[in-house]
């Protein structure tokens, strides 16, 4: 590679972060070059220094880090070096950057249009008319609906996916050298993410444009990637271009990364239902959520419930959880009816069915220790106090492999598969005979996924306890569910035990959401887009 | 040191109490010993006549005498404790009643809900002072109608604020948790929400402490606050307003110590209010 090729160069780099009382550091050296036009895929866990390096290579470090070592080289400017005046006129001009949550990354009351030409109109690059003729082109180009009117609506009238791809238009409106993409589609739905990923690639491609595209997924970086970096722990522990990295990795950490999701449970097929629905209708105010949903959960059984969102997946937990009324059919539960909201159901139907909620973050409350958040079912359903409970809620921490360390921490103090695993070990502690997980795994890591997939298969070994397991993702319950509903629109379009519903034919719905998981094979998006072109 | 450098300094620098912080800080810690030990601190008593009226400065006493002959120091010192001192408790009853149903408003079905609000809101409706002027003629003036009358109206700020932060609370899934755990009320109430709302309800009980002090004071200046001879502040401006035609500080004094208190608490409280906000 010629030196005048090189638009970042990063050298020894290292970042030193602050936290707890302590410094640690984040990135520890790292050297990393990258071509004009180039697409650079970084991938590694959670903590795995990802997004420092990304913005590093804007020149800028999270509140309470810094920079203690390397340099960071943009086209011939050092970019640790240059004061904060110099950086700004950079980004949002050379330097553009999509982060992972559009919809936190939009000011809700302005208009996309507005919104999209702010900076490069600020900056003086455009007049007001070529920018909004230039954003209206890259609203086509991205296949947003309508793109003449498009900018007109406001941020929350659009769905995260032409949020996620309108961000990617404002941050090309200066054709940038370079764009950092932080985990851009992480948070939507696979089929959503097909066509995010598709998009993006397409502009960043025909722009010649250079992009750092941040991830933990392995087949979504094989999709985009001229060369792929894994992360591990502050370091690049392997880089090579894609190809000869996904057929060749050598480093065992990434031999690690590649080898997740072989699990496989024997399909059960027997057992008395414990929870039927029969029928169910619900709706949020007028807007009917679910018609016409029949399904029995048998007991000690995993039941997955599979759908985008706006499926009506999460309404059904809803329901059971005591949440939602229904306004027809019938749920019973262990044989008898089950009462509709929770404040009329009595303690024992309360503890026998528990609830693991979407986002471990908010489901654990901040200001309570992991001990008093575990042990307060323990209190409430058997009465349980003082070393009793502590040395009981010591046990749930060791089967979520867990030290009894954390018995004192706070949630702030964990990371989030460790925040999930404490959600389980609180939904487990009331001894309950069917637990509700509602994408409990969605936005961790994949080894992470893994390891909570295994414990919650564990548990269900050793005491028999009935899984409701609601995801968007066919790949996590492909090894592991008994059972699979799969629905759309809040209907069950197909349902039945898991070599039925995973072998041909398919429903037509459950072929799209099959073939929208991505794959670890650099074809996969292009062989989609070319089936979706012959129809 | 480069720009960038000092921008990244320590963060353990920049986690240090600000100047203001701590003047802030001293200034409450020796206004509070004085309000504790006025008796032992004061060279007078509360009420007692020392010698002539009007006495200037320096002649007899530090700060001179009052229109009665009492000396200025003695009285600023004992006023302390009084205005403190009632001015504390009223803040903590408001806290206490407009904290708790703030919380159970937040909790509560919406008939509740909507009727505590609309009671708050009347309350609210009506001036704070010609409110309080016209509860204190009826129910008589005494420190104990003082309080109860003050806490009560100043309740209505305390409540609005703590049922707006704990409403995106209640909705939160660790609550919606409780909730289908099969909780009470007020465990709800108290345990889950409350811990959550400490932050801003610690600020704002330092700012209604400032407006209490201040309303404490207005109200004596008006006659129908502390009575007389008991020393307070807001009082003494009134007994001695017509000083500063003859160009004595006099009048001045009492109202300086209520001015550098309440700047000194709203000091302390923005270093409060930052760290708050910076840890989130």
């Amino acid at each position: 590679m010629a030196a005048s090729d090189i638009l970042l160069g990063m050298s020894g780099l290292r970042i030193d972060g602050f936290s707890r009382g302590k410094r640690t550091e984040i990135v520890k050296g790292i050297d990393l070059e990258l071509a004009r036009g180039e697409i650079l895929g970084v991938i590694g866990e959670t903590g795995a220094g990802k997004s420092s390096l990304g913005l590093a290579a804007m020149g800028y470090v999270r509140a309470g880090c810094r920079f203690t070592g390397g340099s960071i080289d943009f086209d011939g400017l050092d970019l640790i070096g240059m004061t904060e005046e110099e950086k700004r006129r950079l980004r949002g001009h050379r330097i553009a950057y999509v982060a992972q949550s559009a919809l936190s990354a939009f000011n809700p009351a302005h208009r996309l249009l507005d919104q999209t030409i702010e900076t490069c109109v600020d900056r003086g690059l455009q007049t007001p008319e070529e920018a909004r003729a230039n954003a209206v082109e890259l609203y086509r180009k991205l296949n947003l609906p309508d793109p003449e009117n498009y900018g007109r609506r406001f941020p929350h009238q659009v769905s995260g996916g032409q949020l996620q791809r309108a961000m990617t238009a404002m941050a090309m409106m200066s054709r940038p050298d370079l764009i950092i993409f932080d985990e851009p589609t992480t948070a939507l739905d696979v089929t959503t993410q097909v066509e995010v990923l598709r998009t993006i690639r397409d502009l960043v491609r025909q722009h010649g444009t250079a992009a750092l595209y941040i991830t933990h997924d392995l087949a979504v970086v094989s999709q985009l990637a001229d060369r792929i970096a894994v992360l591990q722990h502050g370091r690049v522990v392997e880089i090579a271009p894609t190809r000869q990295m996904i057929a060749n990795p050598t480093h065992d950490y990434t031999r690690s990364l590649w080898a997740v999701r072989n699990l496989d449970k024997p399909e059960r097929r027997d057992g008395e239902p414990i929870l039927r629905f029969n029928g169910v209708e619900a709706s949020y105010g007028s807007s009917r959520a679910l018609s016409e949903i029949s399904f029995d959960v048998p007991a000690s059984s995993f039941v997955g419930v599979v759908g985008e969102s706006g499926s009506g997946k999460t309404t059904v937990a809803r329901i059971v959880a005591g949440l939602l009324p229904i306004s027809a059919g019938s749920v019973s539960f262990a044989g008898k009816p089950l009462a509709g909201l929770s404040v009329h159901r009595d303690r024992e139907t309360l503890r026998r069915i528990q609830l693991v909620q979407q986002s471990a973050d908010t489901s654990i409350n901040p200001r309570h220790t992991i001990g008093q958040s575990i042990g307060r079912p323990l209190e409430l359903y058997f009465g349980l106090k003082g070393r009793e409970r502590d040395s009981r809620v010591v046990q749930l921490l060791e089967q979520m492999e867990l030290g009894p360390e954390f018995l004192t921490r706070l949630p702030s103090e964990l990371s989030g598969g460790q925040k999930q695993r404490v959600n389980i070990a609180r939904a487990l502690a009331a001894q309950p005979d069917l637990i509700v997980c509602d994408e409990v795994t969605s936005g961790l890591d994949q080894l992470v996924q893994e390891a909570i997939l295994k414990l919650l298969i564990r548990v269900q070994e050793e005491q028999g306890v009935s899984y409701l397991f609601i995801t968007h993702d066919m790949n996590v319950v492909q090894g592991i569910s008994d059972k699979l509903l799969v629905m759309h629109q809040g209907r069950i379009v197909e349902q039945g035990f898991r070599s039925e519903v995973f072998s041909p034919p398919h429903h037509p719905y459950t072929e799209r959401l099959l073939a929208s998981v991505p794959q670890v094979d650099p074809d996969w998006l292009n062989r989609l887009v070319a089936a979706d072109a012959t129809p | 040191m480069t720009r960038q450098e000092r921008a990244q300094a320590d963060p353990l620098q920049r986690r240090r109490i600000p100047i203001s912080g701590v003047a802030g800080l001293m200034v409450i810690a020796a206004y509070l010993v004085v309000a504790l030990f006025a008796p032992l601190i004061a060279p007078h008593g509360e009420a007692e006549i020392i010698g002539q009226a009007l006495l200037p400065m320096g002649e007899g006493s530090l700060l001179g005498t009052d229109q009665l002959g009492r000396d200025v120091l003695s009285r600023l010192i004992y006023g302390a404790r009084n205005t403190i001192g009632i001015a504390a408790l009223t803040t903590a009853l408001s806290f206490l009643v407009g904290g708790s149903l703030g919380l159970l408003a937040a909790v509560a079905p919406t008939w509740l809900e909507l009727a505590l609000s609309r009671i708050f809101d009347a309350l609210m409706a009506i001036p704070y002072l010609i409110l309080a002027l016209v509860l204190l003629a009826v129910f008589g003036r005494n420190v104990t109608a003082l309080v109860v009358i003050l806490g009560l109206i100043d309740s209505t700020r305390v409540y609005r604020l703590a049922r707006a932060t704990a409403f995106p609370i209640v909705v939160s899934n660790y609550v919606t948790a409780a909730r289908i755990r099969g909780e009470s009320r007020s465990w709800i109430m108290f345990r889950e929400i409350l811990p959550n709302i400490i932050p801003p309800l610690v600020a704002e009980f330092g700012l209604r402490f400032s407006f209490v002090f201040l309303s404490i004071s207005a109200l004596s200046f008006l006659g129908v606050g502390i009575q007389p001879p008991t020393a307070d502040w807001g009082s003494m401006v009134a007994e001695n307003k017509t000083l500063i035609i003859y160009g004595s500080p006099a009048p001045l004094l009492p109202a300086a110590a209520i001015a550098l208190l309440t700047v000194s608490i709203n000091f302390v409280l923005d270093w409060l209010v930052n760290k708050a906000g910076g840890k989130q």
